[in-house]
Parts: structure tokens; sequence; C-alpha cells
């Protein structure tokens, strides 16, 4: 794990080999980092298994992630197997002798497929974290690029927005609103949700991120513009939008990169936060969070239908953590701040692992 | 100090009255759904809608409806419907749990964090620095709800080394308290550990740098004294806010599910209960109470920041 931050560390000799631009090094840079390439590629296999979802359902499960099969019996192997047993225990992993049926066994009394279930709820989980890491990075940028280009009240207005939004307990209002919502949904304008769509997490999330990232970014911002590209632009007569989004934009698109990373695993966390108590994504559909809460309560009799989850959670959340720092590495190598920086303390105190 | 401190409470009331507006326009404004019909809960009679209508004064300008939702924080009158107990009630008789979850959480992860990080910053580069890098980044990617089934799995079902989940209040029986709350302390406090003593020990290499220290050293003071003196002295201080901010998010955060997972009858598991019932007069008093609480607890960790390093106070931007 340690080399993630050592390998890459020591100044390479950039200045030599010239004719490269600066992403072109940041890519062989990566690619010299062996522990992010190895959890980059586990984290497309992830993806690639949640894609696979129905084509796992159709062509070898032959069930979807909602439809229950309480009362069915398999045949393996000569005897037959009670999907649920009369006691309300499902059965356990059948691997492939069921001919992939049940792979990873039923999932409740209810008797759903868990390896479908746990595909499809894949599916919901990265596809939250994913747009509202787009969304959260979009917001942030434009705010980050307003407050650090104008600055005076307009800097002063969003920063101290930020700052509030910043000091809330995000798991509280998640809740708040991921109830307050669940009957009759909202309506922003023409655009209205629904109650249990998973646009409800992504809205919460989206919302109570962007400080993570904008705090960041208008740090950024600030700095960028005292330097002498910025008056040069100004001075040829450039408006405030070509300065934001001609010059200051591509200066930030490796800080964009990284955050936009390391935003996605926390969403999913706080995605399987929500879930996992009832105010994210809401039954009868999945998602790893709500997987969790079902396979707990036979955490006795079967205990992989609640830790395979979580482990799929780990795993992609790790996996985009070690990606998002070797891209730090990789893009700036100057970059004193890593773990910090990522666990909200941005403040430039306590930084340099 | 004084100018610091009262500018810093100004700074916190304001704040307070934002939370209190955001949590008004969540519950009361912003859905679609009538507002005395979402507080009734699910199965709700027309009649107890109707009486909540009226209570609670829906048909009023917004403004007036929010002094009366406050009033009822207040005083007190926050009632959950089915079955008819005030929130207040439930909440209180949570809290002795809550507070034993998060309080020896805190003192584990921060007492732990605390002396790993100053062993690897001694000795930086070597095994345990290694190990500590790994527990940190494991510490922001594995969650509790996998760390906590695991644990309860194979420590209190297959060797049976810890009680079944549940809360023994300390009063009745100190050694019942004691086995049930270890397992949920250090799954509440390891995944922090890590991150702990991350900090600290780039906080002690920052600091050693500093001519404080060379100077220490040059007027003869034992190795010992220098770094327990001065190194770790100076590189508390960040510890301290970082400290409050995380005990104040982990009360209103992470502790909440924890307590779900392993049956603790604290406000978490009440919030958690309430979330299934879809109970939400519960759920608006845990939130104001929770984001009162953590910005009360954010704005004295500033202050105690201001009290320990001058240079906060002196400085014109109070954070």
């Amino acid at each position: 794990m340690n080399s993630t931050n050592r390998d890459v560390a020591p100044a390479e000799p950039d200045a030599g080999s010239a004719g490269y631009g600066p992403w072109r090094l940041a890519l062989r840079r990566f690619l010299r980092n062996r522990v992010a390439v190895a959890f980059l590629i586990l984290f497309f296999l992830i993806v690639l298994f949640v894609l696979a979802a129905p084509l796992w359902a159709n062509h070898v499960a032959h069930t979807g992630p909602n439809e229950g099969h309480t009362l069915e019996k398999l045949h393996v192997n000569g005897e037959v197997r009670e999907v649920v047993t009369p006691e309300g225990k499902p059965i356990g992993p059948q691997l492939f002798e069921a001919e992939g049926k049940f792979f990873l066994g039923a999932d409740s009394r209810l008797g759903r497929d868990e390896m479908v279930r746990l595909m499809y709820g894949g599916r919901t989980s990265l596809l939250i974290g994913v747009i509202s890491g787009l969304i959260t990075t979009l917001l942030a940028v434009v705010l980050g690029l307003l407050a650090g280009y104008y600055k005076g009240w307009v800097d002063a207005v969003i920063a101290r927005t930020l700052d509030v939004l910043w000091s809330l307990p995000v798991l509280l209002f998640g809740i708040a609103i991921g109830t307050s919502l669940a009957l009759g949904g909202v309506s922003i304008g023409p655009i209205h949700i629904e109650g249990g769509s998973i646009w409800v997490p992504i809205l919460i999330i989206s919302i109570f991120y962007t400080p993570y990232v904008a705090r960041p970014i208008r740090g950024e911002v600030l700095s960028l513009g005292e330097k002498e590209f910025v008056e040069a632009a100004i001075a040829q007569g450039a408006g405030p939008l070509r300065v934001m989004f001609g010059e200051l934009l591509p200066n930030l698109a490796s800080t964009i990169v990284v955050f936009f990373a390391l935003n996605i695993a926390n969403n999913m966390l706080f995605e399987a936060a929500l879930s996992f108590l009832g105010a994210g994504v809401q039954p009868p559909n999945s998602s790893w969070g709500t997987m969790i809460t079902v396979g707990e309560e036979l955490l006795t009799t079967q205990p992989l239908l609640a830790i395979i989850p979580g482990v799929m959670i780990m795993l992609t959340v790790l996996s985009l953590n070690i990606v998002g720092d070797g891209l730090r590495d990789a893009l700036d190598p100057r970059s004193k701040v890593r773990l910090e920086a990522h666990a909200g303390m941005t403040e430039p105190q306590g930084a340099a692992v | 100090m004084l100018r610091f401190i009262v500018r810093r409470i100004v700074g916190m009331v304001l704040v307070l009255f934002v939370v209190s507006i955001l949590v008004f326009l969540i519950f009361n404004v912003i859905p679609n759904s009538p507002p005395a019909q979402r507080l009734a809960g699910k199965n709700a009679t027309p009649t107890l809608v109707k009486s909540i209508e009226e209570e609670w004064g829906f048909d009023e300008p917004l403004p007036v409806q929010y002094t009366t939702m406050m009033k009822k924080v207040f005083n007190g009158e926050l009632i959950q419907y089915s079955p008819r107990i005030p929130v207040d009630d439930r909440i209180k008789e949570g809290i002795p749990a809550t507070l034993s979850l998060s309080i020896g959480a805190g003192i584990i992860w921060l007492s732990l964090g605390l002396l790993l990080g100053y062993l690897s910053a001694i000795r930086a580069g070597g095994w345990l620095d290694r190990m500590l890098t790994g527990l940190a980044v494991a510490g922001i990617s594995i969650p509790v709800f996998l760390l906590a089934p695991v644990l309860i799995y194979f420590l209190t079902y297959k060797l049976e080394i810890f009680p079944n989940g549940g809360y023994v209040g300390l009063t009745e029986d100190p050694w019942g308290w004691l086995q049930h709350m270890i397992l949920p302390w250090f799954t509440l406090a390891v995944l922090s550990i890590g991150f702990y003593s991350r900090v600290l020990r780039s906080n002690m290499l920052d600091v050693m740098n500093e001519d404080y220290v060379r100077t220490a050293r040059a007027k003869g003071l034992s190795e010992r004294k220098v770094m327990t003196r001065h190194v770790l002295r100076n590189s508390l201080i960040p510890i301290t806010t970082l400290f409050g901010l995380d005990f104040g998010a982990t009360i209103a955060g992470t502790a909440i599910i924890t307590e779900v997972l392993f049956n603790i009858e604290g406000i978490g598991s009440y919030a958690a209960e309430s979330i299934g019932k879809l109970e939400l007069p519960p759920i608006m008093g845990i939130t104001l109470y929770g984001a009162f609480f953590v910005v009360f607890i954010n704005a004295l960790v500033d202050i105690a920041y201001a009290y320990l390093d001058p240079r906060v106070r002196l400085g014109s931007t109070a954070r």
C-alpha cells in the first residue's frame, strides 16, 4: 500500500523527455505505479461485473432481481433442494451445481437470487456514485471558479455557504431529506422526482458533498489567479467567461480528475449508509447497502448474505481511493496533500503524508 | 481572545438559525405531499391528519409555521404519533447508550492513534509506519456495515467471546456494560486509528524541522524531552480540531449505523426505527438536535484551538 506514495515520489527527470505532453508524462508515471494500475483493473472488472447483470440474469440464472422463488425447488444432482425451507431459511450458495441458478444462494425468505441482486444492486450503487460524482464536480467547478475569479462578495457568499454546508452532519440531513421525500417526492421546476426513485439519494449526495470538492478548487483558483498567464489573458481583452473556462479550467483538470475518483468512492459509501438505514434506495430495488440490511437478519445462518455486498462496496471504494491517490501522484508529483485532503481535511496545516 | 470568542459565538448562532431554517424547509415546505399527512405517518387516520394540521398551523403563512415548529421542538412538544410518545422522552432514553458508544470509541481511537502515530514518527519508514499507512487507507475504504457483520459473526456467534448486541446500563451492571460495548467501540474506532496516527506522524515530522526544535537539541535537552515537550505538544494542536470535528460527526453519523448493527438502543437506533415506520417527527427532532450538537462542538473546538494556538485568534480570518 505504501508503494502508492513511495514509488512515484522522487521527482523524475521530466525535463529530459522533451516532446511528451504533460498528460502523456502523467500516464507514464501512473503506469509505473503497479498498485494503482492493479486496482484500476479491479475497478474495471467490477464495472464489467455489474454491466453483465442482464446477461447473467437472462442466460444463466433465468430470473430477475426482484423475482421471488419462495415455493420453488431445485433439482441438483438428483436431489431436490428447497429454495426456502419451511422455517424460512434461504438456500445457500449453489455455485454451478444448479447450472448457475442461485450461484450465491437466495437472499431471504422471499427467495430472490442473491447473485442477480448483487449485480443489479451494484449497477444502482455505481450509477448513484458516478452520477452524483458528475453533478458534484460540475457544481464544485462552477462555484469554485466563480468564487475564485470574482473574489469579493461573490466569494464571501459562496465560501460561507460551502462552510455551513460542510459543517452540517451529512448523514442526519440525508436521512431527513430521504424520509421527508419518501411520500410524494419533490418538484424542482419542471423536474418531478418520485419518492422511491434513485434521484432522491443522488440529489442528497450531490448537494452535501459539493463543499468537499468546491473548497479545494476555490483555493486553487485563488492561487492560479495570481499567475501571469491570467494577467496576460486579461490584458489581451479576455472576458470573465474566457478567463474562467479557457484559462483557469484547463489548469484545474488534474485536480478535478483526482477529486472525481475520490468523490465517487465517498458517494458510494454515503449511498450505502443511507440505503442501509432505509433512507436511500427503496425496496424492492436492490443496492449494495439495502442488501446488507436484508442479509443482516440472517447473519447467524447465512453470514455471506451480509458480508458479500459489504465486500463489494469495500473493493470498489478501495480501488477508487487507490486509483485516485495514484492519479494525484502521477498528475502532480509535488502535491503534498494526500490522505488528509481526501478525508475532508483540506486545510493545509496538517498536510504531507 | 474575548473578541474571538464573541465573534465565533455570533457565527455559531447564525449557523444554528440556518440549520433550523433548512430543517423547516426539508420537512414542511419542499416535498410535494401535504405536510400533515407526512408527519402523521404511513397509516394515519384522517382525524389525526386533521388535528396535526390544526396543531401545526399548516394553513398559516410560512414564518408563522416556522415559529410554531421551533416552539414545539424547544418546549418538547414534538410527538411521534404511532404510538403517541413525546419524541424528547425517547431521545433522553437513548442518550446514555449513544454517549457510551461514541465517547468510548473516541477515547480508543484517539489514544491508540496518538500512541501509534508517535511511535511511527520516531521511526519513520519502519514496518509500523508502513502498516499504519495500510490501516489508514483501509480505514477510509472499509464501511462499518462490513466490519460489524464480520466481527459479530466470528466473535459473537462462532467464538462466543462477546454477548450478542444490546445495551446494558453502566449504573445497573458495569461489567455487563463493558462486555457489551467492547465490540461496538472497536468497530467504530478501528477505522479512525490509522488516519489519526498518520496525521500525528506527518505533523510531528513537520514540527521536527522547526527552528525551536533545533534550539532545544542545541541546548542539550535529552531526545526524549525534545520529542515529548516540544515536538509532540506542538503537533497535538491540529489534532484537537480534528478530533472535535470527527467526534461530532461520529455521533451524528457512523454511530447511528453502528448502533443499528449492534442493536444498541440509542438515538441512532431510534432514528433507524423511525425511518422504517416513516415517522417524521422523531427524525425532525433528531436532525435538529444532532445538527445543533455538531455546530456547537465545532464552535467549541475553534475556541479551544484559538486558545492553544494564539496565531489563530490574532489572524483576521476566523474559520
